[in-house]
């Protein structure tokens, strides 16, 4: 009699209070959830799923709709493929040279830019980051034409005497990846140097005030001072820039066309071709879209441990 | 020593600055002339800009070309608007371990390149087509869908969500508004500086997308303002007065935006709270 008398009250005092506050920490999980679950599911459709459908593909290969499944075949082929090696070398050789030079020029730029006393500041800032407002395809349209054998650009180095007949920017294997280049990076400067602007407003100037007084050299504080300290964020940009590249697409596809012959060919268009301009073979576009995903992957890595942070 | 690095620094940004505005000087003087002016060298207004304007609108499909972008680029502003602050909010406010775990995954496919997922994507629109036409291939949807959520714009909210005072939600929920409303009525209005700076870096994206609305739109009359531009850029025999207003054309809603917003756009990038 006493024990259940006992046990009654108290059950009664301690049931009811973590009852509503367990349901209500349920509904707030739910609540939280009900958040998140669209982007969380429309990612899932439209980036892991079709990764997961691109890897079946790679093991099968055909025209059109006719698949069958060939196992390793299509990487071994990619291995062989002088087109495919093509792209790869055409993609990294924008990359090595590209990305360092845009960074480079960018961050000279903010340190400029960032000098206290510097005049018609935000004439220079607006100016030189105007380029990002251009559509990729827009500004390729008007790089064909300003790098045309009669274009301005020949027309220019003509009259100052720099060259004595025109170079061809488009149609030789060279000069095309120079002008690729060249387009990417006035494209893109503009936008890595806010970068590194607004990071630099964040930089305690006494440092370099600091280092002033020791004789540090402009040089020396841009080197010794400036990029430590923007390391983050130049990190940051460089993988940006570097997964921009890999996927370069419609720069090539506008101004050369991947001309001439291949030389300027990168993969993105070569999946495309593969897919939708020859035969198409699904199967193997989906191979060399892996070979993407995996240099995307290397370089990402290479530049966490050049950098060498742990973050 | 010190003029001289100072005149070296106005020489080296008045380079760059004349660099990166000569194609825009070229780009809006060509459009005003003939297109053998264009190729002469021509780097003076001429009076041709009525003609190339007239031309233009004749010989290509113009006007369709930009209701298109403007539909494809509007919808899909706003939906990944609502879908990626909804997402942000939720990572952020309502954080927990499962969630995080969640929230990294969704990272990783930033790291997928479109040029991967361009296939499996267009086979699976593709295999939808007979089955719901209204979201299968050369329609403006499909342009729409696959880009209205990427796992960038959801790190950008969340990333601002943590500046965002918390107890500002503890009053709304003490007046008794729900979770969604403190969503739609507190946070929402508070965070228009974010909202601005989320709507301005995926309108320039849709409105300039090429590669997805190459592989997916095939008819004429669906084609995009890049696609149009692209193949007036390949013609043989071009009348480059004419396409010059093209590309002046397409460049102006971006360019507007930007010089109107400017500082919503360098604040948004810094992921400040106003």
């Amino acid at each position: 009699m006493n024990i259940p008398d006992k046990l009654g009250p108290e059950k009664l005092a301690k049931k009811p209070a973590p009852r509503p506050a367990r349901s209500l920490r349920l509904k707030n999980t739910m609540v939280g959830w009900s958040f998140v679950t669209l982007a969380s599911l429309l990612i899932g459709i439209f980036y892991f799923f079709p990764m997961v459908q691109a890897l079946i593909l790679s093991f099968q290969s055909g025209s059109g709709v006719n698949l069958s499944f060939v196992g390793f075949e299509n990487y071994i082929r990619l291995f062989q493929d002088p087109v495919f090696l093509t792209t790869v070398k055409n993609t990294v050789i924008y990359l090595i040279i590209q990305v360092p030079v845009m960074i480079l020029l960018a961050l000279f730029l903010s340190v400029v830019l960032n000098n206290k006393t510097l005049k018609w500041k935000g004439f220079f800032r607006t100016a030189i980051f105007l380029p990002c407002v251009t559509s990729l395809v827009a500004y390729s349209v008007v790089f064909k034409y300003l790098f045309a054998p009669d274009g301005i650009v020949n027309m220019t180095l003509m009259k100052i005497n720099l060259v004595s007949e025109p170079i061809q920017w488009l149609t030789d294997p060279f000069w095309a990846k120079i002008t690729i280049i060249l387009a990417i990076t006035w494209r893109w400067t503009g936008y890595n140097m806010i970068f590194y602007l607004s990071a630099l407003q964040n930089v305690d100037r006494s440092i370099y005030e600091a280092a002033k007084i020791d004789g540090a050299s402009a040089i020396q504080q841009f080197f010794k001072i400036t990029i430590p300290m923007l390391k983050p964020i130049i990190l940051f940009t460089s993988i940006t820039s570097t997964i921009g590249t890999l996927q370069l697409f419609d720069e090539v596809m506008n101004i050369t066309a991947g001309g001439p012959g291949n030389a300027t060919m990168t993969i993105s268009q070569y999946i495309y071709n593969l897919s939708f301009k020859y035969t198409p073979d699904f199967g193997y576009a989906a191979t060399v879209s892996y070979a993407i995903v995996i240099l995307i992957v290397i370089f990402s890595i290479i530049q966490f441990k050049a950098a060498g942070d742990k973050k | 020593m010190k003029l001289s690095n100072k005149v070296i620094g106005y020489l080296f940004l008045s380079i760059c600055a004349i660099i990166s505005i000569f194609p825009f000087y070229w780009m809006v003087v060509s459009m005003t002339n003939t297109s053998a002016d264009v190729t002469r060298g021509k780097l003076l207004p001429g009076g041709h800009f009525v003609e190339n304007f007239k031309n233009l609108l004749q010989s290509v499909d113009l006007v369709p070309a930009l209701t298109n972008s403007a539909i494809i680029a509007v919808a899909t502003t706003v939906l990944s608007l609502l879908i990626a602050s909804l997402a942000g909010y939720g990572f952020e406010i309502y954080r927990s371990k499962a969630k995080d775990v969640v929230f990294n995954i969704l990272l990783l496919s930033m790291m997928i390149p479109f040029a991967a997922l361009m296939v499996p994507l267009f086979r699976m629109f593709g295999s939808i087509t007979p089955v719901v036409p209204l979201i299968g291939i050369d329609t403006l949807s499909a342009v729409v869908l696959p880009t209205i959520t990427t796992a960038f714009l959801i790190f950008f909210f969340r990333q601002s969500t943590k500046m965002f005072p918390k107890e500002i939600l503890e009053a709304g929920r003490i007046d008794g508004l729900k979770e969604i409303g403190i969503f739609f009525r507190i946070y929402v209005p508070t965070m228009k500086t974010t909202y601005a700076a989320a709507a301005i870096i995926t309108f320039m994206a849709s409105w300039n997308n090429y590669l997805w609305p190459l592989v997916v739109l095939q008819s004429p009359e669906k084609q995009t303002i890049p696609l149009l531009i692209s193949n007036l850029g390949s013609s043989y025999s071009p009348d480059y007065g004419m396409i010059m207003m093209a590309i002046v054309i397409a460049t102006l809603p971006t360019a507007i935006i930007f010089f109107l917003m400017q500082k919503h756009f360098v604040a948004g990038m810094m992921g400040s709270v106003k």
